[in-house]
């Protein structure tokens, strides 16, 4: 199952349009060497052959810079992809050090080389390109990877947080610089206040997303991975906005001439884009939501769809000098919701690993930049400057932290402990976010750039190596879990025993929340939202035959390791097991419980860890499927032996045998002959709806049946939805017909030949009968004749 | 979800209930609500098939020993007092509980000793008060991954019976499993949250 490769019309080609363009005359001069007549790039070659007499026809030509700017980019790329696989192979790294680190690394290489070879380095980013091309990415990515249910319930603290967070982060950092400045003895009395906040707010957009993957096997609550996410998300969008509307201010006036009427209108504008940016995201996601309702057919364009309408949301908001990145991110949490329903499971596949394509090729695009302008000449070092600016950016975040947490815990039912806020505060790493807004600083306001631009590298470079680097030991230390105390084998079942069933009933339980508003939302979203977004009949085909797919491999799998061959039956051989009990070595007692912690299932987390670099591969479902398997296969051999463990009957008693009925000794005919065998055994009553809907099921129409349980709920791990309300629906009226209970039969038959070589062909159908058999024994009538007449056949085995 | 209701007095024995279970008012609406919600065709009581239903758990190892465990002695309804009484075992302890109780009174659902009577009954299926080796394997084998041999799973189920056995019959009997897990922190492992 590749994923299409759709060609991206949007932002990447039109990139290198512009930057050829562009640069076409920055290379102008390298041009000479080739071709003597300055014609622009894309013509010379082509018109190189008409314009002049050439001496000869060239069998072999070199010609560089018709390439330049594609193949340099592309090259960066590659080379931060090569750096990338490499950082996993060893894989400690990827838990010692945040891949932005590595990122950095290869920019400042890339750079080295560049400045030594005293190439003249081809695209610079400006402010067109980062706010068109490269931001966006970013953002959507970021919005349509957040856990939306657990995100809203959440989101008066991460607003307060993050909101309020980046506001005191800004004017904090931007008036204590400002103070530092007037100190003449460090010779920065001509930076103004202006200056200085605007370069507070482009200091304080945090990137915290990039830390967390250093963490995440510390196991950090559901609550703190929230608050981060969330700050993320909400940071760059704050920043931008606080941005803008300080140059804006620059522009206008000199400093004298603000009146406290400009800094309202600041204020009032700084809430109008950012509700408005979020207005008009949320409207897109609508539409774009309602219209995947009608693509089945053209399942192709898809991913084209939720690009282009997240894309035109940016945009729109931008004309309006609204905020286009709250309304990305708006967009993005909208219509995650409707259009991972809508949407064939490959576009959902293709626009997820597509999203995370484009925004780490920007990220590594935006790295580059930074390694090139870090080896350099355009430095201004000041030591006071940057020793300061460092220094507020760890006070004023350790300040906003401690003082908006201490508020906001007042108010949760949760409160987040003084160790989760001291990870906070530790992974305030800055990014890309700020390097971009300082190098798009315009010259002309600001004469002192290159120092602004020096002092944010330095609290980049510092913040992520440092501090990324360290944040993995401390959170290992605040834990401090038992992890030195090696547990006995018995604990170790045990505890993960109780993790299981502790989630499993949760699940039970089911969530909800403490908000009225939210309930009500769900509502109205069930009642109107749902029928006029989401398709009328969702296709399960599509689902139905992935699982199929791969159940069908894994089967076959655990078939061949052996699993399958019924060890179920060990009894008679456990009682001379008890006999032994064997000395044990303490190696063996170690080798044991390593092959028990590193075997056992993993708990079910409920929070979706999220990776900024790549999408983690699903262990989970792997593992989703061995229970599944090994379930249907525990209700066959259960079956069989007359034992339903989940059929209610208390596990102690046995089902009565009677030896009542001879049944005839199965043909490997065909499976409906074998059916129809049973009916005439049988001759009564409930069964017979439940054979005539045996007979249907190999038509293939596994549109009923166990499996779409399974699936359903597959679909849930998969997309963290809801779950298809109308799949279960379906589910409870058939089973209504048959008498309740699950139906164990359905499977396709392949399967079975591909794995039963131990099996005869005939047991299989016996099997689903005495499943249905045994089924409505235990729920209808208790011993069943039924039961009796497989015993002989059983007992051959 | 139907009518949705903020009135406790909807509960039928609403007292007796929270009496026996400890749950606030607002958490056994909460609780009556998720169980209407459960209750797919309205019947008034959950069957197997409601818990089946639920997705997650079709996914959990232990999946079908949760839905037993709340259907005791092997009946077909689950009301919604026996619901609440199977969830209160993971009502976080109050630890001022502890102070004012009252040692006549039988112990409360979420003491530590009917949490672990809880996780004692997901390994002994047979009822019989003792986890015999079998069973130990059984649970085992459930929460393996499919690599791990036949043999090596016997012998850890060996090992685990070895090292709470103190009796020498060859199974663990309760008390011998309370005992080994004296040092885990059950009130904490078996709360939920939000069963507060």
């Amino acid at each position: 199952m590749g994923f299409q490769t759709l060609v991206p019309f949007g932002p990447w080609n039109w990139l290198f349009f512009l930057v050829a363009l562009k640069c076409g005359g920055a290379s102008s001069d390298l041009n000479e060497s080739t071709n003597s007549s300055p014609q622009h790039e894309p013509d010379v070659r082509f018109a190189a052959a008409s314009s002049e007499p050439a001496e000869t026809v060239s069998v072999f030509a070199l010609d560089y810079d018709y390439v330049q700017i594609p193949y340099e980019v592309t090259l960066w790329i590659l080379l931060a992809s090569l750096a990338k696989i490499g950082f996993h192979l060893y894989h400690r790294l990827p838990g010692l050090m945040p891949e932005s680190c590595l990122l950095i690394l290869v920019g400042a290489l890339v750079g080295a080389i560049i400045f030594g070879t005293d190439h003249k380095s081809p695209p610079v980013m400006d402010s067109s390109i980062y706010f068109l091309y490269l931001l966006p990415p970013i953002v959507l990515e970021g919005g349509y990877f957040m856990p939306t249910r657990p995100f809203f319930e959440n989101i008066g603290s991460i607003l307060w947080w993050a909101g309020l967070g980046a506001l005191i982060n800004a004017f904090g950092i931007g008036l204590s610089l400002y103070l530092v400045c007037q100190v003449q003895a460090f010779g920065l009395s001509d930076v103004n206040l202006l200056q200085n906040l605007l370069f507070g707010s482009l200091i304080s957009a945090v990137d915290p997303v990039a830390v967390l993957a250093v963490f995440e096997e510390a196991r950090v609550n559901q609550q703190l991975y929230l608050m981060i996410f969330g700050e993320a998300l909400l940071n760059d969008g704050i920043s931008v906005v606080l941005y803008n509307i300080l140059i804006a201010f620059t522009k206008m006036h000199k400093f004298e001439d603000i009146e406290p009427v400009d800094i309202l209108a600041g204020c009032a504008r700084f809430i109008i884009v950012g509700c408005g940016g979020v207005f008009f995201g949320v409207i897109f996601g609508f539409i774009s939501a309602f219209i995947t309702r009608f693509t089945q057919n053209i399942s192709a364009i898809e991913p084209l769809i939720v690009f282009m309408f997240s894309y035109l949301s940016y945009l729109v908001a931008e004309t309006l000098y609204l905020s286009g990145i709250l309304a990305i991110t708006a967009c993005a949490v909208t219509m995650k919701k409707y259009v991972e329903e809508n949407v064939s499971q490959t576009s959902y596949t293709t626009i997820k690993y597509f999203m995370k394509m484009l925004s780490s090729v920007s990220e590594t695009l935006i790295f580059m930049f930074m390694g090139v302008s870090t080896v350099g000449k355009n430095h201004e070092w000041n030591w006071a400057f940057v020793c300061f600016t460092l220094a507020f950016c760890q006070i004023w975040r350790a300040i906003s932290v401690f003082a908006l947490f201490y508020i906001s815990n007042q108010f949760r039912t949760f409160p987040f402990s003084i160790k989760d806020q001291c990870i906070i505060f530790y992974s305030g790493v800055r990014g890309a976010g700020s390097f971009s807004l300082a190098f798009l600083l315009p010259l002309s306001l600001f004469p002192r750039k290159k120092m602004f631009v020096t002092a944010t590298l330095v609290v980049i470079y510092f913040t992520v190596f440092i501090q990324g680097i360290t944040i993995g030991p401390l959170v290992r230390y605040l834990d401090v879990r038992k992890t030195n105390k090696k547990e006995s084998i018995n604990e170790e079942l045990h505890t993960r025993l109780m993790d299981h069933l502790k989630a499993g009933i949760e699940d039970v339980c089911g969530q909800w929340s403490h908000y009225q508003v939210r309930d009500k939302f769900k509502k109205f979203d069930h009642k109107y939202l749902r029928k006029i977004l989401i398709r009328e009949n969702l296709p399960k085909s599509s689902i139905v035959s992935l699982y199929k797919k791969l159940e069908m491999k894994q089967a076959i799998e655990m078939a061949e390791t052996g699993l399958l061959s019924s060890t179920a039956f060990s009894m008679p051989h456990q009682a001379q097991r008890i006999q032994e009990t064997k000395r044990l070595s303490p190696e063996d007692v170690e080798s044991m419980r390593d092959i028990l912690t590193h075997n056992m299932y993993q708990v079910r987390q409920r929070t979706l860890s999220y990776n900024k670099y790549n999408l983690k591969p699903q262990t989970s479902e792997k593992q989703a499927k061995e229970i599944l398997i090994r379930h249907q296969n525990t209700f066959r051999e259960s079956a069989r032996k007359g034992h339903s463990l989940p059929w209610g009957k208390p596990a102690g008693t046995k089902n009565v045998r009677y030896l009542s009925c001879p049944y005839s000794p199965p043909q490997p005919a065909g499976r409906d002959v074998r059916v129809a065998e049973f009916t005439d055994h049988d001759g009564s009553d409930a069964e017979v709806p439940s054979i005539m809907f045996n007979t249907h099921s190999p038509t293939g129409s596994l549109q009923e049946g166990r499996r779409t349980q399974e699936i359903i709920p597959m679909k849930n791990l998969h997309r963290g939805g809801k779950p298809a309300h109308l799949g279960y629906q379906r589910n409870r009226t058939q089973e209504e017909q048959l008498g309740g209970g699950r139906r164990v039969v359905l499977r396709p038959k392949p399967l079975f030949h591909a794995v039963d070589e131990d099996f005869e062909s005939g047991e299989e159908s016996e099997e689903e009968a005495s499943a249905i058999g045994s089924r409505w024994s235990a729920e209808h009538r208790p011993g069943r004749d039924l039961q009796g007449s497989h015993s002989p056949l059983l007992q051959s085995k | 979800m139907g009518s949705c209701s903020s009135h406790a007095a909807r509960i039928p024995d609403v007292d007796s209930i929270q009496r026996e279970t400890g749950f606030s008012q607002a958490s056994l609406l909460r609780l009556y609500h998720r169980f209407r919600a459960l209750d797919r065709n309205k019947k008034g009581y959950l069957s197997r098939v409601d818990l089946q239903e639920i997705g997650a758990l079709a996914v959990n190892p232990l999946g079908d020993r949760i839905i037993d465990s709340f259907f005791p002695d092997g009946s077909l309804q689950l009301d919604f007092p026996g619901f609440v009484r199977v969830l209160a075992h993971f009502r976080p302890v109050d630890v001022e509980d502890h102070g004012n109780r009252d040692p006549q009174e039988p112990e409360p659902l979420n003491s530590r000793m009917n949490k672990l009577r809880f996780a004692f009954q997901l390994y002994d299926l047979d009822r019989d008060g003792k986890i015999s080796r079998h069973e130990m394997l059984q649970v085992l084998r459930l929460m393996v991954g499919v690599q791990v041999t036949e043999e090596q799973l016997e012998s850890i189920a060996d090992r685990t019976v070895q090292e709470a056995d103190e009796d020498g019959d060859g199974a663990v009997s309760f008390l011998e499993f309370t005992k080994s897990l004296e040092k885990m922190n059950i009130e904490q492992k078996m709360s939920i949250r939000i069963l507060k």
